[in-house]
Parts: C-alpha cells; sequence; structure tokens
C-alpha cells in the first residue's frame, strides 16, 4: 500500500513539480541563532489563516444586505451549530492578528532587521498593518448591529474632514445621502474581496522578500550593518552556522502558533463572540457606540483632542504615520543594530505601547461622556431624606447634573467632582458658574426658576466634606 | 522553467520587431485594464453622483405634540433602496415650541455624528460619544461639537406635521 501512494506522489511530484518548487523555500538557510523572537511573523499569517477560514464559512449564512445582515447574524450565533464558536473565533482571530503584527513589529524595530537590505521588507510590513486595521474596523461594521451603524456615520464624518473632496468621500462611505441599503454591501466588498486580496498578494510580496535577503541574524553589539560589506557577512554567517528553515527553524513557529491557536479556540469556547448591540435602526437614538478594542484608543485620542488640532489630526495623521512607516527604514538604512546601540529604538516602542495602552484605558473609561445610567443619589450620599437639602438633591439629578458631576462616588465623571463643593467655591461663586456655565459646562440660568436656584446651590454648599 | 532565449544572434530589425511586440503586449493590457477598470470604478463611485430627491414626510399630526416638549420622531429617507429594511428610518428631534412654530434637529452631533440624547429636565442635548452638549435650540453648550445641531425644515400641511428629508450632515473641515 504505502509502495502504491509513494508512486503516486511521485508521479503527482513529477508532473506538478511541488518538491522543486516548495521544497527550496522550505529548507532556505537561516541564521542557526534564530530562535524565538522570531516566531511573531509566522503567527501573524496562522492568525490570518484563522479569518479566512472562518470568514469563509460564516458567509455561508450571512447575508450583507442592509435588512437582513442582523438576523443572519442572530440565526448564526443563536442557531446555526458552531455558529457561535466560529464567531468568536473570527472576533479572537482577529484580535490575535492586530497583536501579532504589533509584536512583530516591535521585534523587527527593536532588532534592526528593517536595515539593508530589508527595507522592503518593513515597507510591504508596514502596509499590512494599514489592511489588518481596515480589516479589523470593517469587520466590526459587518456586525451590523446598532454600534455598526454609527461606526459608519462617525467613520463618515473623519472621511468629510478631508479638504476639498471631503463631502465626497464621505458619501462614498455611506454609498449615498445617508446609511441605507447601499451601506453595508460596500463594507461587505471591501471586508471579503479588496482587502484579503490585497493582504495575500502584500503576504506573497512579504514573502518573497524574505527568500530573498533571508531571515536577519540576531544582532550583536558593535557589528553595525554596512551595505558594502553586509551581503558577504551574511553569506558567510548562514555558511559557518546556518540552518534550513525545516524543521530546524519551523519547529518553533509550529509550537507557538499551535499554543495560539488553541488559545483563540478556548477564548471562543469559553466567551463565545462579542454580543450583538440593538437592531441597526438609525431612529434608535439610544445607542452608545464603541470601538472594538484595537480601535478604541484613536476613540479617546478624538475626544481628547484640542479642537483646533482635530482636522489636522484626522486627516494627516493616518497620512503622516503610515508615510514615517514607510519611509523612515530608507533613511536609516545602516549603522548599529542591536538594542543597546540604538536605546532610543527602546524608547520608541515603550512610548507607543504606553500611549496606545493609556488611550485604550482612558477609552474603555470614556470620563468625557455623560453618564446616562447615573442613578439618584442615596440618602447616606445626600445627608438627608427630606427638606431643602433633599430637594436640592433631586433637582442636581434631575437637571442632568449627576451626568457629569461626582458626589460621593455617584454620578458621571465628565466635570469636576463636587463632592466637597462646598469647602471650595463661595455661594457667589456657585450661583454664577451654575448660571453662566464656562469652562465645558453648559449656562443653567434660563433653565432654572430662583427658587430651584436656592435648592441646588444649597445643596452643593452643604457638600463640604467626603463623610457623605 | 527555461527562461533563457537563444544568443540573439540577429539583425537590429529583429531586435526592433521583438520591442514593437513587447510594447504591443503592454498597450493592449493597458487597454483591457481601462476597459475593465472604467465601469468598475464608475459603478463604485455611482452613489455620489446620484440625485436624491428631498421630500417631505410626514411625523404626525399637529395635536400629537405638546407645547414646549421635545420628542423623538421618525423620518423615511426620501428614496430608500428596497433591501434597506430598518436603515431607511432616520431619526430626528422635534420641538413643539408653541401653537404652530416647531423646530427639528437631526440626531447626529456636528462633532463626529454620533446620536445625541434629549435630556427632558435638563433640557439639553448629550451626546455619548464624545460629551458634546447643546442647548434646546441646538446651540453647542459645551464639550467638542464645532456647530450647533442641523436643522430640519419643518411644515404644517392639513394638521400634520411634516419634515424635509436631510442626507445626514457632514460637518467637513471649514465647520470644525
Amino acid at each position: 500500500m504505502r509502495r502504491i501512494f509513494k508512486g503516486i506522489w511521485e508521479w503527482f511530484d513529477h508532473r506538478t513539480g511541488l518538491s522543486d518548487t516548495i521544497g527550496p523555500m522550505m529548507k532556505h538557510v537561516v541564521p542557526g541563532d534564530a530562535k524565538w523572537w522570531y516566531v511573531f511573523g509566522s503567527a501573524t499569517m496562522l492568525a490570518f489563516m484563522v479569518q479566512v477560514v472562518t470568514g469563509v464559512v460564516l458567509a455561508f449564512s450571512y447575508i450583507p444586505s442592509s435588512s437582513q445582515a442582523y438576523d443572519t447574524l442572530r440565526f448564526i450565533t443563536e442557531d446555526a451549530p458552531f455558529g457561535r464558536f466560529l464567531r468568536g473565533l473570527h472576533y479572537y482571530g482577529a484580535s490575535a492578528m492586530v497583536l501579532m503584527v504589533g509584536l512583530h513589529m516591535a521585534q523587527v524595530f527593536l532588532f534592526g532587521s528593517y536595515k539593508y537590505p530589508r527595507e522592503m521588507n518593513w515597507a510591504t510590513g508596514a502596509l499590512l498593518l494599514a489592511f489588518t486595521l481596515v480589516m479589523g474596523f470593517t469587520g466590526q461594521l459587518l456586525r451590523w448591529d446598532q454600534t455598526a451603524v454609527w461606526s459608519v456615520v462617525v467613520a463618515a464624518e473623519q472621511a468629510g474632514r478631508i479638504p476639498l473632496i471631503g463631502d465626497a468621500f464621505a458619501r462614498f462611505v455611506l454609498g449615498g445621502q445617508t446609511v441605507g441599503g447601499a451601506t453595508l454591501s460596500r463594507f461587505f466588498a471591501i471586508h471579503v474581496f479588496v482587502m484579503p486580496a490585497l493582504i495575500f498578494a502584500f503576504i506573497g510580496l512579504h514573502m518573497l522578500l524574505v527568500l530573498r535577503h533571508g531571515i536577519s541574524e540576531p544582532p550583536k553589539v558593535d557589528e553595525p550593518v554596512d551595505p558594502k560589506t553586509y551581503n558577504e557577512h551574511y553569506e558567510k554567517l548562514l555558511k559557518k552556522s546556518g540552518r534550513p528553515f525545516w524543521p530546524d527553524a519551523a519547529w518553533r513557529d509550529v509550537v507557538f502558533c499551535t499554543a495560539m491557536l488553541l488559545g483563540l479556540i478556548l477564548l471562543a469556547w469559553i466567551f463565545g463572540p462579542p454580543v450583538l448591540g440593538k437592531p441597526p435602526d438609525p431612529s434608535i437614538v439610544q445607542a452608545d457606540p464603541r470601538p472594538d478594542w484595537y480601535l478604541l484608543w484613536y476613540f479617546a485620542v478624538l475626544a481628547l483632542m484640542p479642537p483646533w488640532l482635530e482636522n489636522y489630526f484626522i486627516v494627516l495623521g493616518p497620512v503622516l504615520v503610515g508615510g514615517i512607516l514607510v519611509v523612515f527604514p530608507f533613511a536609516f538604512n545602516k549603522g548599529e543594530r542591536h538594542p543597546l546601540r540604538r536605546p532610543w529604538s527602546i524608547a520608541i516602542v515603550i512610548m507607543v505601547v504606553l500611549l496606545i495602552g493609556s488611550f485604550w484605558y482612558i477609552g474603555l473609561k470614556s470620563p468625557w461622556s455623560p453618564n446616562f445610567n447615573a442613578q439618584r443619589l442615596p440618602e447616606k450620599a445626600v445627608g438627608a431624606a427630606a427638606g431643602p437639602i433633599a430637594d436640592g438633591a433631586r433637582l442636581f439629578y434631575s437637571k442632568g447634573c449627576l451626568n457629569c458631576h461626582l458626589i460621593s462616588g455617584y454620578g458621571g465623571r465628565r466635570g469636576p467632582d463636587l463632592t466637597a463643593v462646598g469647602a471650595r467655591l463661595t455661594h457667589d461663586n456657585i450661583v454664577i458658574r451654575i448660571a453662566n456655565g464656562g469652562n465645558n459646562m453648559p449656562a443653567f440660568g434660563n433653565n432654572l426658576t430662583p427658587q430651584q436656584m436656592d435648592l441646588l446651590v444649597g445643596f452643593l454648599q452643604s457638600r463640604t466634606n467626603t463623610l457623605h | 522553467m527555461n527562461t533563457e532565449t537563444p544568443e540573439p544572434n540577429c539583425s537590429p530589425e529583429e531586435l526592433t520587431r521583438r520591442r514593437f511586440f513587447a510594447r504591443v503586449c503592454v498597450g493592449l493590457g493597458a487597454l483591457c485594464s481601462a476597459a475593465l477598470a472604467i465601469p468598475a470604478v464608475g459603478f463604485v463611485l455611482a452613489p455620489l453622483f446620484r440625485k436624491t430627491p428631498q421630500l417631505w414626510r410626514t411625523v404626525g399630526k399637529v395635536t400629537d405634540f405638546e407645547i414646549g416638549k421635545t420628542v423623538s420622531v421618525v423620518v423615511e429617507d426620501s428614496s430608500p433602496l428596497p433591501w434597506a429594511g430598518v436603515t431607511a428610518k432616520t431619526g430626528a428631534w422635534l420641538r413643539r415650541v408653541n401653537e404652530n412654530e416647531f423646530m427639528a434637529f437631526a440626531v447626529n452631533c456636528s462633532h463626529l455624528g454620533c446620536p445625541v440624547r434629549w435630556m427632558q429636565d435638563a433640557n439639553l442635548f448629550m451626546c455619548p460619544c464624545h460629551g458634546g452638549v447643546y442647548y434646546s435650540d441646538g446651540r453647542v453648550a459645551a464639550g467638542p461639537p464645532p456647530l450647533p445641531l442641523t436643522r430640519y425644515f419643518v411644515r404644517i400641511q392639513n394638521g400634520e406635521v411634516q419634515l424635509q428629508t436631510l442626507p445626514i450632515p457632514i460637518t467637513g473641515p471649514k465647520g470644525a
């Protein structure tokens, strides 16, 4: 039996030339000391393959129609066998892809692997990062719940900030004048055909470049890259300590990828996909749209940005960051590679992680948003069950003050904490502030009777310490 | 795969002929690409050029609305595609100012388009995304919005309140 299979394989291999084509690629020589740091690229590719497989099978049931997509997603999640798991795997696969691209880029950056002759490897990788983020955003929209619909509007508004073509670009994003029948299908086409085709093409190019220039050796202190001598140095290195990629180096990629896939399977199995929001009805205005975690930091940036900078940031920010990412390896393609000789590279990675992490954390909290779920202050916080102080507290709630201000840990965080405002501001100061607003607070002068103002000010003056 | 060509033991005319073939191939390739690309790009960009009429839509009877109150109403888009489903609907905030006067606002915050909510007792519109706040007449009260809420045209026809449909208001670089 074994001989028969061997014969069939040999015939097939002879006719297709598979071994001759794939063999040299798989067995290309890599530096012997390229070990666990080098697994993130393969992990990114596996995450992409997970997305392709889960995406294709989800498309068997998903209908990209504005009127039906939400119902098909409910069917996939609630009724279809393995549907909940596959949707979950697609979601965590996307998260893994973003995370692994980030880790892969950080490793390449810290190791200086983008230097000569691998500048184009980095540039194609930077484009793959952009494609991955577009996939993440468009994927969130295909969920086609209320958050997805409002995310499209937010995207159109941002597109609208581009000078001259902004309005046309915004209408292009929407697929017309409003969110409607044409909106979802264009994002479906982008997510399912356009971006995957680009990703496949650029992964191919990226791989071709990896094979052409070889995997960079781990950096050594005082071994700078000199374009005149590097190729010779690399050839010697491979001759001295090189190993075939398959299987000497590939096993680490396989082990790491297996661990990652098992992690994704566990996450999808235990936690399932993100919960579908309300239906995609733009007339339901009780909405609280938030992007998925990998873009939450950007949501925070848009909230905290000074208004005068916003247009420049929205339009020029991505162009500038993208431009720098693509161009910088060409500008700094020689010299030391070891991070100890390039301490600024460590600083940049730490700074980027801290910046994105901080914005992400504050995006989770969104202290700039009114707290629409604020409840009436409990008696223990007010310090009175009846009388003018209690009446003032009720007004503080009904007039929406509690949506933005915190009292003894209750309420919103959009405005200052007023737990001890009575010790901080005089009666007149409080009246002026309530009546005229200012510092990001609306004026309530026309919305309060003199009696209501007295009650409100009386309540706030009674906030003199944190014991309530 | 053999990519070696015989040593060109040939005349300059033959080399010119080879170059001619190359140019023909590139030229025909460009022609084929254009033949595919022009209709494809035109199709994708078509929504930009589609003229959408703005129509008057009834949102209720005059008597349905209380003076001084702001309520959410549903406006059907002017030319929804048959498969638009619930996305053919748009929300708007309608305020009855007095016996004969109404004001209506798009729900979209002028900052980045999120749906603002009306807080009845506070007499304010608040945005859940980045904290924009508007007064009851749509003026900006606080937060990042660069412009007031977009107003709908409102009319009373045969005892019914009608709003003229609007494209989603895009603030654009000049507004911001």
